[in-house]
Formats: C-alpha cells, sequence, structure tokens
C-alpha cells in the first residue's frame, strides 16, 4: 500500500494540467458559481475534448477512451476540479454510450458513439415517470411494435436539458402482460420525432433544469432497440450503477470546500472578525472536510477495485449516498456564510433583479442550495441506494 | 496509489486470525479477563512466536523491518479479538520512541528485547489534569548531576501492570502547557520511587495510576534531545492512534457482521427483524461508516511519514471520523441486539465498550475536530 505517484503519473498531471491551462475557455472558468449556463457554455469544454480525443476518459480503448489507468483518471478529475472547468454532461457520455457499447449492435456504435465523443449530438433520459419515480419498474409508456417501427405513447419526466436534447433514452414497456421488471425495452428516439413535445418545469432556484416530455404516437425505426427487446431492464441497471460511479463528485467537492473557505474569509462574523475564525463556523467546514476526506479514499479504494477488473458495484450506490450528502452540505454552508445577501433572488441577468446586489460570490448560494436538494431524489433516491445495499451487499 | 497488501501482510493477518479463533474466542478472552493478571503471557508468547513483535522494527535491532501497514494489520486482527495485551503500548509506542530517536546503546538494549517479546513497556504521559494536551506535563524531571531526578504522577497508563519499562514525559524547563521543555525518559518501572494502583479497564485492559517521587535516572535514561521532546511525542502518538483506528475498525467489522447475523435470526412479529425496513437501512448506515472508517484508517497510517501537518491532519481526521463511526456503529449495534445487546452474554458489548474507549484514548472527537480545524484554517491565515 502507498499514495505516492509514479514519474510516469506525475509527468502525466503535468501535461493533462498544461492542456487544461492553454485550452479551456477564460469566460467559463468557474462559470457554475456565478452564472447560469447556456447550450453552448455546457457543450464547449466537451468539444474541446472530443477534439483531443479526451472526452471520454472511462470508455474502452477500441471505442474512443483514453486508456488511462484509475489513477490517470482520477488526476484527471483533480485537475479539472482545480481549473473549475465545466463538468462535461453525464447522459451521452457516461449513461447512454456504456449501453450502446456494452449491449448495442455494431452499426449502433459506429453511428452514435462517435457523436457522442465529439459533442455533436446531445442526450437526455428518458427513465422517470409522474407515476414511476423510485418505482422505477412500474413505468407505463408503451412501445407497440407495428412492422419496422414502434409506436411509442406516455409521458417522461424530470427529463433534464431535454430543451436542447437531440437524442434521448427511453424505458418503454413492450410486454403489457410480462412482470414488472421483464416487459421494458430500451430504446433510442429522436428528439425532433413527430410527437415529441417537451414542456419546461421550473426548479426552486427559478432555473429550467428539467421537463416533462410527452410521447404522442411517435414513430420510432426498429434498430432503435437496443439489446434485446423486453430485457431493458438489464440496460436500465447497468446504466444506474454507472451513473452513481461518477456521483461522489470528490474533486469538485474538494475545490468547493476551498471556496467555502475563501467565502468565509471575505465574510464577517458577528464580532466583526473573519467568519472563518469563528469558532462554530471553522468547525462546521473541518467536519465537512474530514467527511469528505472519507469519501475520497473510499473512492479511491473503489477505483483500486475497478481497475483490478471489477465493475462499477453496489459500492457506486455508498459513493452516490455520501457525495450527495457532502455536496448538499457545501451550498448549505455557503449559503449561511454569507448571511443576509443570500436573499436577493437571482434569476439571470436582465430578468428581474438585473442590478447587481451584494457581492457577487453571493448571489448563486442560495439557488445552489435549494437546487442541490435534488441530488439525493436523482439516480435512484439516497433511500433507495439503501435498499439497494441492504440487499445486495447485506444479504437482507 | 496501491491499497494492496503483500503477501506477507496477508500471512500475518490469517495467522493472528487463526490465533483469535483458536486461543482467543470469547470465553477464552472471559477466562483471560478474569485471572489474576488480567492478560496471557502465554497469548504474549505467541505473539512473539509469529513475529508480531518483530514485525514493525528495524533489521539491524532484531526486527522484520515492516512499516506501518503491518501495524494496521495486526491492530485491526486485535480489534477484531478485543486482544488485551499491550502490544500497541509495547511495540508500536516504545519501539517508536526508541527506533526515531534512541541512542545506538537504547536501541540495542530494548530494541531487540521487544522483538523478541522480553520487554513490555508502558507509556506514562497523561496526568490527572492534562487532559488530551500533549505538552500540558506537570511531572518534573530535574537535573541533577549528569542525571535527572523525576517527580509525579502519571494517569490511565495503559499496560503499566504488565511492563517492565516504563516511557514517561516530563518538563525539563518552561511552564505546564509550554512546548518547548518536555523531555522522554525511558524508566525501569522497579527503579526506585516508582510506586504503582493497578486496575482494570472498563473494556478489559489493565492500567496503572503511576506515581514517581524522587526517582533517580542517567543521562542515558533521555530519549531524544532533552526539553525539545514534544514533537517526537505527537509523532509517536500519531503512529499511535493510526493503529487505535485500526483496531476500531476491526471492532466495527465485527459489530456489524453480528448484528446481521442476529437481525437474520431474531424473530419478532412473526418475521425476522432484519426484514424492516428501518432496521435495514440503520445496518446500511453501519455498512457505510464502516467503509468510511477503513478508509481513514489507510489513509491516516499511508500518511505516516508525510511531513507533520499533513501527518497530524490526517490522523485527526481518521480519529475524528472514527470516533463518531464508532459511536454510532456501537450504539446502533446495540439498539438492533434489543436487550441482550445491553448484557455481558452477548459479544456485541464488548466490541461496543472496546470501540467506545478507542474514542478517549489519545484524544477524543472534540479534541482532534479542533486540531484538525486549526491545522486545516490556521489562524494567523
Amino acid at each position: 500500500m502507498n499514495l505516492e505517484y509514479s514519474a510516469e503519473e506525475i509527468a502525466f498531471r503535468d501535461e493533462v494540467r498544461a492542456f487544461i491551462r492553454d485550452n479551456y475557455p477564460a469566460h467559463l472558468r468557474d462559470i457554475e458559481s456565478r452564472d447560469k449556463m447556456n447550450r453552448e457554455d455546457f457543450l464547449a469544454w466537451h468539444k474541446i475534448l472530443g477534439k483531443k480525443g479526451w472526452s471520454a476518459p472511462a470508455w474502452p480503448v477500441e471505442y474512443g477512451g483514453t486508456g488511462w489507468t484509475s489513477t490517470q483518471r482520477y488526476i484527471w478529475g483533480e485537475e479539472n476540479a482545480l481549473a473549475e472547468t465545466t463538468p462535461l454532461l453525464p447522459f451521452g457520455l457516461s449513461m447512454v454510450a456504456p449501453v450502446i457499447y456494452t449491449f448495442g449492435t455494431p452499426e449502433q456504435k459506429a453511428y452514435y458513439l462517435p457523436r457522442i465523443l465529439s459533442g455533436e449530438d446531445w442526450w437526455c433520459q428518458g427513465y422517470s415517470e409522474p407515476g414511476a419515480g423510485s418505482d422505477l419498474a412500474g413505468l407505463r409508456t408503451t412501445a407497440v411494435r407495428k412492422g419496422d417501427k414502434y409506436i411509442v405513447n406516455g409521458q417522461k419526466t424530470w427529463t433534464t436539458l431535454a430543451q436542447y436534447a437531440d437524442w434521448g433514452f427511453f424505458l418503454c414497456r413492450t410486454d403489457p402482460d410480462a412482470k414488472k421488471q421483464e416487459g421494458i425495452s430500451f430504446i433510442l428516439i429522436d428528439m425532433k420525432s413527430p410527437g415529441v413535445t417537451v414542456r419546461p418545469i421550473i426548479m426552486l432556484d427559478g432555473g429550467h433544469e428539467v421537463n416533462d416530455v410527452y410521447l404522442d404516437n411517435v414513430e420510432v425505426p426498429v434498430e432503435n432497440l437496443v439489446g434485446k427487446e423486453n430485457q431493458g431492464w438489464t440496460c436500465a441497471k447497468f446504466l444506474l450503477a454507472h451513473e452513481r460511479s461518477g456521483i461522489a463528485g470528490v474533486a469538485r467537492s474538494k475545490r468547493g470546500v476551498e471556496r467555502l473557505k475563501d467565502l468565509a474569509r471575505a465574510e464577517l462574523a458577528d464580532d466583526g472578525g473573519p467568519l472563518i475564525r469563528d469558532d462554530d463556523f471553522r468547525r462546521k467546514i473541518a467536519e465537512l472536510e474530514i467527511d469528505l476526506s472519507a469519501l475520497e479514499y473510499t473512492e479511491l479504494r473503489v477505483l483500486a477495485n475497478e481497475h483490478a477488473g471489477k465493475g462499477p458495484g453496489v459500492e457506486s450506490s455508498l459513493l452516490k449516498v455520501k457525495g450527495t450528502e457532502i455536496q448538499q452540505r457545501l451550498t448549505e454552508l455557503a449559503m449561511e456564510a454569507v448571511g443576509n445577501y443570500t436573499m436577493p433572488y437571482f434569476r439571470s441577468a436582465g430578468d428581474g433583479n438585473d442590478f447587481a446586489v451584494g457581492p457577487d460570490y453571493a448571489k448563486m448560494t442560495a439557488p445552489s442550495y435549494f437546487n442541490m436538494r435534488k441530488t439525493s431524489i436523482f439516480g435512484g433516491s439516497n433511500e433507495i441506494q439503501r435498499n439497494i445495499i441492504a440487499k445486495m451487499v447485506l444479504g437482507l | 496509489m496501491d491499497f494492496n497488501f503483500t503477501d506477507e501482510q496477508t500471512m500475518l493477518r490469517d495467522s493472528i486470525a487463526k490465533f483469535v479463533a483458536a486461543e482467543y474466542d470469547f470465553d477464552k478472552r472471559k477466562a483471560i479477563l478474569k485471572s489474576a493478571d488480567g492478560w496471557s503471557k502465554k497469548a504474549w508468547a505467541t505473539f512473539a512466536e509469529l513475529g508480531l513483535m518483530a514485525a514493525p522494527l528495524p533489521e539491524e535491532y532484531g526486527g522484520l523491518g515492516g512499516g506501518p501497514v503491518d501495524t494496521l494489520v495486526i491492530m485491526e486482527e486485535f480489534g477484531k479479538g478485543l486482544v488485551v495485551e499491550p502490544w500497541l503500548q509495547t511495540v508500536v509506542i516504545g519501539g517508536g520512541f526508541l527506533k526515531h530517536a534512541g541512542s545506538e546503546a537504547q536501541k540495542q538494549e530494548h530494541i531487540a528485547a521487544i522483538a523478541s517479546g522480553e520487554r513490555i513497556v508502558a507509556f506514562a504521559y497523561a496526568e490527572p489534569k492534562g487532559r488530551y494536551n500533549l505538552s500540558d506535563v506537570s511531572t518534573t524531571a530535574k537535573k541533577d548531576g549528569a542525571g535527572y531526578v523525576i517527580n509525579g504522577h502519571k494517569a490511565v497508563v495503559i499496560g503499566a501492570p504488565q511492563a517492565d519499562h516504563l516511557i514517561v514525559t516530563a518538563r525539563t524547563a518552561g511552564g505546564q502547557r509550554d512546548a518547548k521543555g518536555v523531555s522522554a525518559f525511558i524508566v525501569a518501572k522497579n527503579a526506585k520511587g516508582v510506586t504503582t494502583r493497578d486496575y482494570a479497564t472498563i473494556d478489559g485492559f489493565r492500567a496503572s495510576e503511576v506515581y514517581f517521587e524522587n526517582v533517580s535516572v542517567g543521562a542515558d535514561a533521555l530519549i531524544g534531545a532533552a526539553d525539545g521532546a514534544l514533537p517526537l511525542v505527537e509523532k509517536v502518538v500519531d503512529e499511535a492512534i493510526a493503529g487505535l483506528c485500526a483496531e476500531a475498525v476491526g471492532t466495527f467489522r465485527l459489530m456489524h457482521s453480528l448484528t446481521l447475523e442476529y437481525a437474520r435470526q431474531r424473530k419478532q412479529f412473526g418475521v425476522a427483524i432484519g426484514s424492516f425496513q428501518v432496521l435495514q437501512h440503520r445496518m446500511v448506515d453501519m455498512f457505510m461508516a464502516t467503509e468510511q472508517s477503513i478508509s481513514m484508517a489507510y489513509m491516516a497510517t499511508l500518511k505516516l511519514d508525510e511531513s507533520d501537518t499533513e501527518r497530524a491532519k490526517a490522523v485527526s481526521a481518521a480519529k475524528v471520523q472514527i470516533g463518531k463511526s464508532g459511536r454510532f456503529i456501537g450504539q446502533a449495534a446495540v439498539q438492533i441486539h434489543g436487550g441482550m445487546g445491553v448484557t455481558e452474554e452477548m459479544r456485541v458489548g464488548h466490541y461496543f465498550k472496546r470501540a467506545t474507549m478507542i474514542d478517549a484514548q489519545f484524544g477524543n472527537v472534540d479534541h482532534h475536530v479542533k486540531k484538525f480545524t486549526n491545522l486545516s484554517m490556521p489562524q494567523a491565515a
């Protein structure tokens, strides 16, 4: 056991650090904590990395992965967090793509994967429904085979950034008579198809991040089925495990702790001294930092296992629970740190409050707090994660 | 980066697990605790035969040249077995002081004796009013010719009843809480003027109140620099804490598995209580706390050789996390065992006691949160 980087790993770190420094658009640095992001903001870094061949470090090399070791991937995450780059969206790169390269046909791989790598296609996820949240297998959207087409009808919800999406991956019921999990198929749908309607849902922070997606007699070619018909649940579970493994967000939370300390240095406590010297507040930061350290080394142990050939397993449920608790706690403390100036309602430039109120670092604190409550709910709520661990690890 | 154990470390682990299963199970341990001395010389001899004393000590003095990861493996297995012999005090603390700062003569005299199992060392540092502050030392060592005369009272010295030598911190200069002026000495327990009151601790260890009354020692009793021992004490204590964290992990693993086992077989309302979601989630939280603790025990162990600040931060972070986890896992384990959990008849309560006392050793959660906070956010910054 040791924690040291080899000479090659140090050289790698220097290389990626230099690449980020030279190529990351300066105006997007740390944009998340300052402003709302538009479509181009989300895609800019993805496209740059696509050209470099670095947009999907976790993929197998044959499909465009980088072939990096788990330590190199860890370094990559750390460097991106340090440089405060925008995170790449997961829907294509780390959700649908692993399903396609694991279960897809050669034609599907050849068509979709390069377009995901480059950032050409924007993907969204059609999983949840109004009546199927944590109980995902209760979904009712149907896909009925007619000749060489599926006719899809139903409603999906919480579809993140569907307003920008070119494609969506959908779970649809293809056998209404089968047992819950057994009649589901994993189908790719062109979001520009007739019959697809996207309606915004506005979140507590005022942001348009998620949507309802209505599917009204949408015709989908049968070659858009991934894996076998009625075996979509296998894909769905596989994807959820992948989705969770990146969810710990350790490197970004480490950066978040540093930002929180900066806030606490800038803000004053009631006694007029810097907030960071206030005993109660500094203890809260320290305890969060310690929790994060425990998560970091747990993730490193999980990565080491993965590198030894074991795929993301149920450990990812643990990372999801602890990672999201920490992300939420960070936003909570940032909001507490800025005191009164967390209150003004910032939507976006020119939208109501178009004059600056309070320090720049304060304006996203309350919106972030409200927004981040989603993290313990999405991707399988943290209670569902506990059910998974109880069943799969503890055998209860 | 590498989180694997070597084959030797795995063999070491297996040999201790085998020993615990055969010679140190629940009933045998109970008999050991009930014996007049409260510990097992036979077990101690077996540890020496298995190479546990020699494992982390330097080869040139009869050790096996291992390091902190060997200590982690040994302490984790000791945690699973609730071993009460003073291995940590003797090998990690006694051996640690000597290998880091002992003179050539001290190393020759003591390390080989520790490695062979002949020497038992206890660490007399805490004082009745010093709490966890390592520089709060009112015991004095006054210069007397070439040597020193030691006077003072050391509190809850774990392993002192078994020990033949004590490592003592004493003030050679400065005020009661000054960082400078602390010195470390190795003193034979049978030296004139050393008296002890021996007792058992609630978790089955043996300890003493140790009194020094005009105890004369030679200059050769001093370990490291006079007046400047505090950094050494801090380093060795951090190494001991990393060992305690590993021991805690052993107790956590057992509390978790015993609780699972119990919840599967205990029936109420006609079903196994493990089928209740509220208990399942509690046991999942115990699992997560255990995994986080394993991670922190590794982290602290692997950072022991970093700079003083990095080492201290890592160790304090681990001690905080493990202190909180121990409280949570222990209380949950007892709660899920129901009434049986608060009796001496079930194994789980004994792990609960040990896990709880680990938090009280070398600084509890509050102590280490404060320490970590000041290292992470220096007041001057």
